[in-house]
């Protein structure tokens, strides 16, 4: 008995790795074109799970725009074409890296406006109390005063 | 005095930039299509694929393309509206059944009415890429000259549909008339 039952355990386990086999994406049959549909949909959004690209997407949605970035690959578009097809649709919120135009002239620049508001601000300030600090020597009496501080065993204001 | 407004203007600056962006739905991308002419598609309808319906059928009209399918959530919660918005006559709706299979859609319009003067079948989704749909609900306005006037993503709300589409409706049917 538990020897027939060793037995199944041991076909089930045997048989297990086919029945995952089916679940793999079907591949295109042309790598140079999976290469380069995979290095496209890096660069862009799936749009209904927003943090994912596309490459990554198991959405409905990203599985369609692949067969289309696929077909067109194969139909001999470029990859600007491809891109350009894209955001006519769906706008420049699919790329990642959106392109350089007036409307995203802030989100490019804006980092390294503020850098430098930033910087200047820094300087203006060092600059300002290097101004105010200024090093005078001290005075007999304030060195006076000093020393005795120092000498004082505890190390506090005796005074 | 000035040295304590700066930051608290800065300050206030920061807070507006967030609250916009927290009143934000991300989900919402804004379509590139508006006031671009709508893509031209002929697809057959769902209700009998004999007959085919194109975009092209609808010139000289202003009508409604509402993107829906059956296993979408949303469109359930927005079919009693769009029911009683067809009800009204103010504009004809077309459905756009994104990626059903068709048995399912017909036994939802079955079940729960049907708002639609027919649905366009787009089984492979093709079409609905071409209008940029990413989302289901989603809900077109063309114009006579087929232009994109309108585009709302997700559910449509009585506030949507009184205050955007139908003044845009009777703006469009007016100018249509004079012209």
């Amino acid at each position: 008995m538990i020897r027939s039952l060793l037995i199944s355990v041991l076909l089930l386990g045997a048989v297990a790795p086919f029945a995952f086999a089916k679940e793999a994406q079907p591949a295109g049959d042309d790598p140079a074109v999976e290469q380069r549909l995979h290095k496209l949909s890096q660069e862009l959004r799936c749009l209904v799970c927003q943090n994912e690209t596309l490459a990554d997407s198991r959405a409905d949605l990203a599985e369609d725009l692949r067969r289309e970035i696929r077909e067109q690959i194969k139909a001999g578009k470029s990859d600007k074409e491809i891109i350009e097809f894209l955001t006519a649709r769906y706008g420049q919120f699919i790329l990642y890296r959106p392109q350089v135009t007036p409307t995203t002239y802030l989100l490019w620049f804006g980092p390294f406006v503020l850098l430098l508001g930033g910087l200047f601000l820094l300087f203006t300030y060092i600059k300002q109390r290097r101004d105010s600090v200024s090093e005078k020597p001290l005075s007999v009496e304030e060195r006076r005063r000093a020393e005795e501080l120092l000498a004082s065993p505890s190390g506090k204001e005796t005074t | 005095m000035l040295k304590y407004l700066i930051p608290l203007a800065l300050f206030l600056v920061l807070v507006v930039f967030l609250a916009i962006g927290l009143g934000r739905d991300p989900h919402e991308v804004p379509s590139p299509l508006i006031n671009k002419s709508a893509p031209a598609f002929r697809l057959a309808q769902l209700k009998d694929p004999s007959k085919t319906f194109s975009s092209e059928d609808m010139r000289g009209k202003v009508w409604i393309l509402n993107v829906w399918a059956s296993w979408c959530v949303s469109c359930r919660d927005e079919h009693p509206l769009l029911i009683e918005y067809a009800r009204t006559g103010a504009v004809p709706i077309y459905g756009l059944n994104w990626k059903d299979k068709p048995e399912d859609a017909l036994g939802w319009l079955a079940e729960l009415g049907d708002p639609y003067v027919l649905s366009a079948a787009d089984l492979d989704g093709r079409i609905a890429i071409d209008y940029g749909v990413y989302g289901a609900p989603e809900t077109y306005l063309i114009d006579q000259s087929g232009t994109i006037r309108f585009k709302q993503i997700g559910p449509l709300t009585p506030d949507v549909w009184s205050n955007k589409i139908l003044p845009l409706v009777q703006e469009l049917n007016r100018q249509g008339t004079s012209r």
